[in-house]
């Protein structure tokens, strides 16, 4: 196990290095310059800013720079918030940005396992109907339109929850539900798939044979089993998740990860789009290895037992 | 002296209901199983043997079939009407099945060991200790090497042959009244497939379990059973003892079932089957279903369903051909040199009623078992 892990951990940062790479040359496409949004500024002055930081040197210097400082731990200082490192302007953000995606995923993977399951145990019934619908809504209605549905109803028109801002769990709430309607629905319906398959299994039938009780053949014999595709979805799913909350950041005014990202590509503040990159990039290539060993507690076939395996 | 029955099957009738209509699986099956025989039932696929075995475990799927009329009597209790609840108590207890295909029907997530000790914890009321002490007895009963060890290892590390062992284990784990055997060795290879069927005759001796075991290969029916029941279109058209069955076989079904056995003693090149495909249960034919690809076909075949003859007290088959008015037919020749061979060995004439051996302490049990 820990050899495997040693292992994972070196392509992660390989992975790391060639996401690093692309996104710089990348960035270094989008025309003009950090300083030309300064209107007060005179072209003498700019190229004095753009000395001061290295904009001048040869492309492939800049990037041997970079990768020296990354290397470092080094994320370089933002042009457009003064100077501020982009490592401490990262780590303020990072916070609600995390709190929201992480609930989002657990509701969402909670929700949908438990729709999935009871609308495949129920099948053909008004249950099975009901969360097929709230499944179909869930993934066909974009996040946005549910924050702004819950905000005027739950929020403004009930009065029960805040309405927006960022300042305490109950803040949290609304935007968790409106990230996690997607989430709900793709857990909810491979989940129901998934069921329906293990439970015309000959495994099942051979439970039933030994006089297993309904309940008792749903939990001890078919969940595990179903999990197994579902935990598949659920890793991309994580990030999409993030990315989607983007938006939802915006509506909701949370001051995340999202609302930064955008501003940052704006106004070509280089050293911010790379850090807000490769944190993603990082949070994706863990998610990966979360969902890898996850399978192997799930799925005794694929465990992985240090070169023990039969 | 008069054997117990331990399981009665009366005028049963199952059909399921499809988008194209009512497929009526088994029209009417009749049949008893002694305590501590080995019944088989043979027959094509289609021809109803599963549905019949599926459905005094009450496994079929519940949403689409529908037991319509008969009963299933076990331990005084008809299975046929038997709440959910109840059943349960009896399904891995007192009657419990092996299935075909041992690669499916171990669950790929659980440890061979909490899949054996679960009936045992659940009818038994056992503690987890000694379920488990009593799962790696079970173990080395069916012949697993080493099962402190691979009792804690999951299906993927068996093989097949090994993995249906794992199964028959499960199945033995309550010292059930019942073993359904439901085409255990046709999804193994032919060693392996021999090495289950020894398994399964040396268990039988140790324990005292009736079992009915269903195939469509009549080369393990010899080698297993003690009577043997033929189906056909959702019917038992032929029952008798083994011997009887095999060498002096009455339905002409049979005798093309057994015209189509390899035979060491024949010299033709190609192998002998029955012209035609089996009759379709969403209308059932008439008369005899057997009529369309019957080469004895008589009009009364195709007009009038027959009874059940009875050949000898044990040997029962229904077809016109052994009405007293019917004309006399020349069987196969595989089926003749059978009877000829049957004269040989026990010098009765096959012909004769009357063909179980009369000391035998149970109609229709194979002596020296």
């Amino acid at each position: 196990m820990a050899k495997y892990l040693l292992q994972r951990f070196l392509y992660m940062i390989l992975t790391l290095f060639i996401v690093a790479s692309i996104t710089f040359f990348l960035m270094k496409l989008i025309p003009g310059s950090p300083f030309n949004t300064f209107q007060k500024l005179s072209v003498a002055q700019q190229n004095i800013l753009l000395e001061k930081y290295g904009l001048k040197d040869p492309l492939p210097v800049q990037y041997f720079n970079y990768m020296k400082n990354l290397v470092k731990g080094d994320l370089g200082v933002s042009f457009q918030f003064n100077n501020t490192p982009v490592t401490e302007l990262l780590g303020n953000r990072i916070g609600p940005s995390a709190i929201l995606g992480l609930q989002a995923m657990v509701l969402g993977a909670i929700a949908g396992i438990f729709l999935g399951t009871i609308s495949a145990l129920k099948q053909n019934t008004w249950i099975d109907y009901g969360s097929t619908f709230i499944a179909v809504i869930g993934k066909s209605i974009p996040s946005f339109i549910f924050a702004g549905l819950l905000q005027y109803y739950i929020a403004v028109k009930l009065g029960w929850l805040p309405v927006m801002l960022w300042k305490g769990p109950e803040y949290t709430i609304l935007p968790t539900i409106a990230l996690a309607m997607f989430p709900i629905s793709i857990a909810a319906r491979f989940m129901r798939t998934e069921m329906i398959d293990v439970l015309g299994s000959d495994y099942i039938t051979l439970a039933k044979a030994k006089g297993a009780s309904f309940w008792q053949i749903s939990f001890k014999h078919a969940i595990r089993n179903a999990l197994i595709p579902v935990v598949t979805v659920m890793g991309p799913l994580a990030i999409s998740l993030m990315t989607g909350s983007l938006v939802i950041e915006k509506i909701f005014g949370i001051p995340g990860l999202g609302e930064q990202f955008v501003k940052s590509i704006g106004t070509n503040d280089y050293p911010v789009i790379m850090g807000t990159n490769l944190l993603f990039a990082t949070l994706f290539v863990v998610i990966i290895l979360v969902v890898d060993i996850l399978y192997g507690i799930i799925d005794p076939r694929i465990r992985i037992s240090g070169g023990k395996a039969k | 002296m008069v054997v117990e029955k331990i399981l009665q099957v009366k005028d049963l009738n199952i059909s399921f209901h499809t988008f194209s209509g009512e497929v009526k699986a088994i029209r009417g099956v009749n049949f008893d199983l002694y305590k501590g025989e080995t019944l088989a039932i043979v027959g094509e696929s289609g021809s109803g043997k599963s549905v019949t075995t599926k459905s005094i475990m009450r496994l079929l799927p519940e949403h689409n079939s529908e037991i319509k009329s008969g009963e299933i009597l076990f331990n005084g209790k008809d299975l046929a009407k038997l709440k959910d609840r109840e059943m349960q108590k009896i399904r891995g207890h007192d009657i419990s099945m092996i299935f075909q295909d041992p690669m499916t029907s171990l669950n790929p997530t659980m440890k061979i060991g909490n899949q054996i000790t679960e009936p045992l914890i659940k009818h038994q009321n056992m503690s987890r200790h000694d379920a488990k002490e009593r799962a790696l007895d079970l173990l080395k009963l069916v012949g697993i090497p080493k099962p402190e060890i691979r009792i804690n290892q999951y299906p993927h590390q068996f093989s097949g042959g090994m993995r249906q062992r794992v199964v028959i284990a499960i199945a033995l784990a309550c010292n059930p009244k019942i073993l359904i055997a439901d085409e255990p060795t046709t999804a193994l290879d032919v060693t392996i497939q021999a090495q289950i069927l020894e398994l399964m005759k040396d268990l039988q001796k140790k324990i005292d379990t009736s079992i009915i075991f269903i195939t469509h290969d009549l080369g393990v029916v010899a080698n297993v059973a003690d009577r043997v029941a033929v189906m056909y279109g959702g019917k038992i058209v032929e029952i008798g003892t083994a011997d009887e069955i095999f060498y002096n076989p009455k339905h002409p079904y049979t005798w093309g079932l057994i015209s189509s056995m390899p035979d060491m003693d024949t010299e033709e090149e190609e192998l002998f089957s029955i012209p035609g495909t089996p009759p379709d249960l969403l209308d059932p034919p008439k008369g005899d279903a057997f009529a369309p690809r019957n080469p004895f076909v008589m009009k009364i075949d195709l007009e009038q369903e027959p009874p059940f003859f009875k050949v000898s007290e044990t040997h029962y088959a229904a077809t016109w051909l052994l009405h007293p008015d019917a004309p006399p037919v020349d069987p196969p020749d595989a089926v003749k040199r059978r009877q000829s061979q049957y004269l040989e060995m026990t010098g009765v004439n096959s012909g004769a009623v009357g063909l179980d051996k009369g000391n035998s302490q149970f109609p229709g049990k194979k002596e020296g078992k």
